[in-house]
């Protein structure tokens, strides 16, 4: 949508080059080339198996790759610990199964890295928290434990938590594949308005609706490469390649 | 030609639950179904309660007509006449060296009983969750106040290694907020070695100062030294169980490797073997001249032992735990030593519990075996002054059940907790 | 954005040893390595200087010496002119022996129980709770110890099977019961008797070969050869047969009552027969417990599952519930067979000559040589142990479930 694009600054957020990682043997990113502006909302989908998620676990280093270059917000991605460090600081990330810690409070996960990593005083993280539960509308469940909350509200603890830490660049790892049905809604609200918000973000995800609705861009993967991008209408419109066709068909057949 | 049935449906008023059937169950019915339901059945059941008859029958008189006020073996025989009796005036006789041991002073039994009891309220807040958290602070107190009590000597010594503890724990937090985890550490250490290097001088000329008579560690026996060097054996090696786990479970292969060889050695071999070292060859490998209590060496080789089992114990913790807790804690920005303090461990801790708990028990029927090192432990008493000594020789039934229902009691209870525990845990995380 | 910081190849700089994640671990465990290594020269530089202040160093030639003592069981030729290496392979053989026979039978016994435990008869299942849980809660040395003094002081003195006032009489005239120890008939292996023992072997063999084969016959044309019989019939047949032909080449000696003892026969001591009881009967509580685990950990969708194919119980538990539960099963019982092992060397406590009595016991009391003796106990168990842990490995890879 025309509004979408005006948020995109020239600001380069992301620059992969030519990235390569193998899993052993198994060459599982091949030649991959991804620059990503700032204010940019991208979707990777994919058969399973095709890499998407190992590229987006390489960009905040939970995954090494053994060729090729990532540089976030001008930081190269390299084996220093403090570039590291620096970088996942700027990057937030939403997993598929939350990964909340279940021995804390809701208020506790939220509080955790502020406290410890950008070593903020415990009062100021704690209004922190509370404003980001508020955005992803759950603040009355600060003092609970994530066990007795609900799977949709447990991933949007779980974008709360990222966003305390004020990252500049969000990743997705399939944030809804986890959740029944009547939840996803919620969560996906909660992304499209942290994406009005200007955030940038990279999300892999099966959710078609929401591509076509918030992203940039459309990337599609398979066997570790890029095969085909393009913005939203033309991506699922006029699709160029064989594979995307075929699997666009398989998505969207049913 | 005719339409098709109606298949529309609406109930607008639910229908009230209505009571069950005439009495499903009864005590012949359970009875049948379970204790005779075949040939089979029957057969087992009969036989099984033929046996346990037979066994009480044979009991129970002789526990019954037990004798309770003689002083020798050859009393009892004279009281009871040819009868079937026990004679259970040896508890009585000999009940004090039973629980305390040979040759620990008789006017200071009030001392260890003192620390039986403030065991038990200091266990009790780690052990119930539902208890108010401040009664923590007399678990802490709890281990230099035992000290004080069981080895007697000036207050002054636990007083000056808790403050060690106490002052080395808070220079590693503000050091660690500031600078570093490590720095934070060699801190610690630092300003413990300090105060204990400073509080020896003192404890020196002050030998006097709140002192109790100082006991021996050799004059320990009896059901005290098995409760003795059970806490303090499964205190200490939880410490460095999880140190071991965490290093067999690392990436770097020298740590992993260091780890590995030590925890598969000391279970490959019986504790007797370490029990005999600790007896004959430990002192060897301490600086010429050091003289350290047989005590004190059996303290060091069971809580090597311990600490091996509760170091798998708490391995298998760490990998039942989701590959996901790690990653997010990652992709947080924590470091390792924060993501283990905060996220992994009080996680892997609270799996491993029933382990640790089992660990423990086995550990504290383990202390028997000092037994075997001439150590007067509850079974060495037994076999030792009490079934050599002229008045009591040739009795053995009446002691041997008194310390299997002793062993019984406190093992079954911690068992009964560890699975009580491990109820509520299930129920916890849902 | 500021330009890129850095590049791969700016050159290698001292903070990097702590910083970069590449040669982090390194100095990490190069720090490690040096303080182990420290440690170790620490104690050891103590022990050399306190043995030399005792007159005392590592030297094996006590090994080739005259042991001087008696072993009271002796499975292996020995007499107390032999050196101190013979006799401590007897008491290793004594160990193995006491653990073998411990290990059958209390996997016999932990079976049983662990099954029985899982009774719906409420009065076996209670029975059952009751043995587990008294067992498991009372160290092993007092077991020991107990049926040890038991069985002294309640079994009859081999005089009283004399003559014709007898108090006591032997089983079957075969086995005599006494405070002594056990003395059961031994095996005479006459000319022909390991012909006999192959052709047992070769029945089993035999009969392992035919259920294979019926098996195949129903795969291939749905017809079901009844094996229970035949299978009995394979087993027992060849072997009586040829027993027979050759002349009974296995025969019996008896003990018999001479003099104040029996001779003749097999003695097994009464320090053996109360090891080896109290281990099994301790040990089969753990086992029981293992047992009722593993088959209560198979859910109760598999049996449905499997009834509901209309699969009858006993074919149920062969081919859908005991696969499973022995997976689950079988490495906790392993560990259970490495505890036996390691609870042997108990013994001493009774006077049973194993390993650790002799080694650790007598021959490191006579010749003063502590730290060679345990080094060598503690070196026999270790690979009992590591192959014991071996075995399970390998079984435990063979068994694994393959997942994606």
């Amino acid at each position: 949508m025309a509004e979408a694009q005006l948020q995109v600054s020239d600001e380069v957020a992301i620059s992969i080059q030519n990235m390569n990682k193998w899993f052993g043997s198994f060459h599982v990113l091949i030649d991959i080339d991804l620059t990503v502006q700032r204010g940019e909302r991208i979707v990777i989908c994919g058969p399973s198996g095709s890499g998407k998620s190992t590229l987006i676990r390489c960009i905040n280093a939970l995954e090494e790759h053994q060729k090729g270059s990532i540089t976030v917000d001008g930081t190269l991605l390299s084996s220093d610990v403090k570039n590291i460090d620096t970088i996942r600081s700027e990057v937030g990330m939403c997993f598929q199964h939350f990964n909340l810690f279940p021995h804390l409070t809701i208020l506790e996960n939220c509080t955790l890295a502020p406290i410890w990593v950008r070593k903020t005083p415990k009062k100021e993280a704690e209004e922190i928290a509370m404003h980001f539960l508020e955005k992803v509308k759950i603040p009355e469940q600060a003092d609970k434990y994530p066990g007795q909350l609900s799977g949709g509200q447990q991933q949007r603890v779980a974008i709360a938590r990222s966003l305390c830490m004020k990252p500049r660049i969000m990743l997705f790892d399939e944030p809804t594949s986890a959740l029944d049905p009547e939840m996803i809604k919620e969560v996906l609200d909660t992304m499209i308005e942290l994406a009005e918000d200007g955030m940038t973000m990279l999300c892999v995800t099966h959710e078609m609706g929401f591509a076509r609705q918030v992203a940039n861009r459309v990337i599609f993967m398979d066997a570790g490469q890029i095969i085909e991008q393009n913005e939203p209408e033309e991506f699922f419109n006029n699709p160029q390649s064989e594979r995307t066709k075929l699997f666009l068909s398989q998505i969207l057949g049913h | 030609m005719t339409d098709s049935p109606n298949i529309s449906f609406v109930r607008h008023v639910p229908l009230p639950p209505s009571p069950s059937p005439v009495a499903q169950t009864g005590i012949i019915k359970w009875m049948r179904e379970n204790l005779f339901s075949s040939i089979i059945n029957s057969i087992l059941t009969i036989l099984s309660i033929f046996f346990v008859v037979k066994m009480v029958i044979a009991a129970a008189p002789w526990a019954w007509n037990g004798v309770w006020t003689t002083s020798s073996l050859r009393e009892c025989r004279e009281l009871l006449g040819g009868t079937t009796g026990a004679c259970w005036s040896v508890l009585t006789e000999r009940w004090n060296q039973l629980v305390f041991g040979f040759t620990y002073p008789k006017s200071e039994y009030w001392r260890p009983t003192l620390a039986f009891v403030l065991l038990m309220a200091s266990v009790a807040p780690v052990l119930f969750s539902r208890l108010p958290r401040k009664l923590l602070i007399v678990s802490a107190v709890y281990p230099f106040v035992a000290f004080w009590l069981i080895w007697g000597g000036t207050i002054l010594t636990p007083i000056f290694v808790g403050t060690a503890l106490l002052a080395a724990y808070f220079s590693f937090v503000k050091m660690e907020q500031h600078v570093s985890f490590v720095v934070g550490l060699l801190t610690g250490l630092v300003v413990a070695v300090a105060v204990v290097y400073l509080g020896g001088f003192v404890t020196e000329v002050q030998a006097g100062f709140i002192a109790l008579e100082p006991v021996a560690s050799r004059d320990m026996g009896g059901f005290m030294l098995n409760l003795i060097l059970g806490t303090i054996c499964v205190s200490l090696s939880i410490p460095l169980g999880i140190i071991l786990a965490l290093g067999r479970q690392s990436n770097l292969p020298i740590i992993k490797g260091i780890c590995v060889v030590f925890i598969e050695f000391i279970r490959g071999v019986p504790l007797i073997t370490l029990l005999f070292v600790a007896n004959v060859v430990l002192s060897y490998f301490f600086p010429p001249g050091t003289n350290l209590d047989l005590i004190l060496r059996v303290i060091i080789m069971i809580t090597l032992f311990s600490s091996a089992y509760i170091a798998e114990v708490i391995r298998g913790g760490l990998a039942a735990l989701p590959r996901g807790q790690y990653e997010a804690a990652d992709s947080l920005g924590l470091d390792y030593p924060q993501a283990m303090r905060l996220i992994i461990l009080p996680q892997a801790l609270k799996i491993s519990i029933p382990g640790i708990v089992n660990v423990a028990v086995g550990l504290f029927k383990d202390t028997t075996l000092v037994s075997v090192i001439s150590m007067f432990d509850l079974v060495g008493m037994i076999r030792g002054p009490i079934g050599s000594s002229t008045a009591w020789t040739g009795i053995y039934w009446e002691l041997y059940v008194f310390a299997i229902l002793l062993f019984f009691v406190v093992c079954y209870g911690i068992s009964q907790y560890s699975q009580w525990l491990e109820r509520q845990l299930r129920t916890d995380h849902n | 954005m500021s330009s890129p910081t850095g590049t791969e190849t700016s050159g290698f700089r001292l903070s990097m040893l702590i910083n970069d994640t590449r040669y982090r671990s390194l100095t990490f465990q190069a720090i490690a390595l040096i303080a182990l290594i420290f440690a170790i020269g620490y104690l050891v530089s103590n022990l050399f200087s306190n043995l030399s202040q005792a007159g005392l160093n590592i030297k094996w030639e006590f090994f080739t010496d005259t042991a001087g003592y008696d072993i009271n069981q002796m499975p292996i030729a020995y007499d107390n002119q032999m050196s101190h290496g013979r006799a401590s392979m007897v008491g290793a053989v004594n160990t193995l022996i006491v653990a073998f026979l411990a290990c059958v039978s209390a996997t016999v016994l932990g079976v049983a129980a662990g099954v029985l435990r899982l009774s719906k008869n409420w009065v076996v299942s209670k029975i059952m709770a009751v043995y587990v849980e008294a067992f498991r809660n009372v160290p092993v040395l007092i077991w020991i110890l107990i049926i040890f003094l038991v069985m002294s002081n309640l079994l009859p003195q081999p005089r009283e099977f004399r003559g014709d006032a007898a108090t006591s009489s032997m089983w079957f005239d075969m086995v005599a019961f006494t405070n002594r120890g056990i003395y059961v008939p031994s095996l005479i292996m006459g000319s022909g008797a390991w012909t006999v023992i192959l052709t047992f072997l070769a029945s089993i063999a035999g009969v392992i070969w035919f259920r294979r084969h019926a098996t195949k016959v129903l795969f291939d044309t749905g017809r079901m050869i009844s094996t229970f019989l035949p299978s009995i019939g394979v087993l027992i047949v060849p072997t009586v047969l040829m027993f027979f032909i050759l002349g009974s080449p296995i025969g019996l000696e008896y003990p018999e009552l001479k003099g104040f003892n029996f001779k003749g026969g097999l003695h097994l001591r009464l320090s053996l027969i109360a090891l080896w009881f109290a281990l099994a009967i301790y040990t089969g509580a753990f086992i029981a417990e293992n047992v009722r685990a593993g088959i209560q950990a198979i859910s109760s969708g598999q049996t449905e599952a499997a009834a509901a194919l209309g699969l009858w119980p006993g074919k149920v538990m062969s081919l859908i519930v005991l696969p499973q539960a022995l997976r689950v099963i079988v490495p906790p019982l392993i560990s259970q067979y490495l505890n036996i092992t390691k609870n042997s060397s108990l013994a001493i406590a009774v006077g049973y000559m194993d390993i650790t009595g002799t080694l650790g016991g007598i021959t490191l009391n006579q010749t003063g040589r502590a730290i060679e003796c345990i080094l060598i106990l503690m070196l026999f168990y270790l690979v009992i142990s590591l192959s014991i842990s071996a075995i399970m490995n390998i079984y435990n890879n063979t068994m694994k479930l393959q997942e994606r």
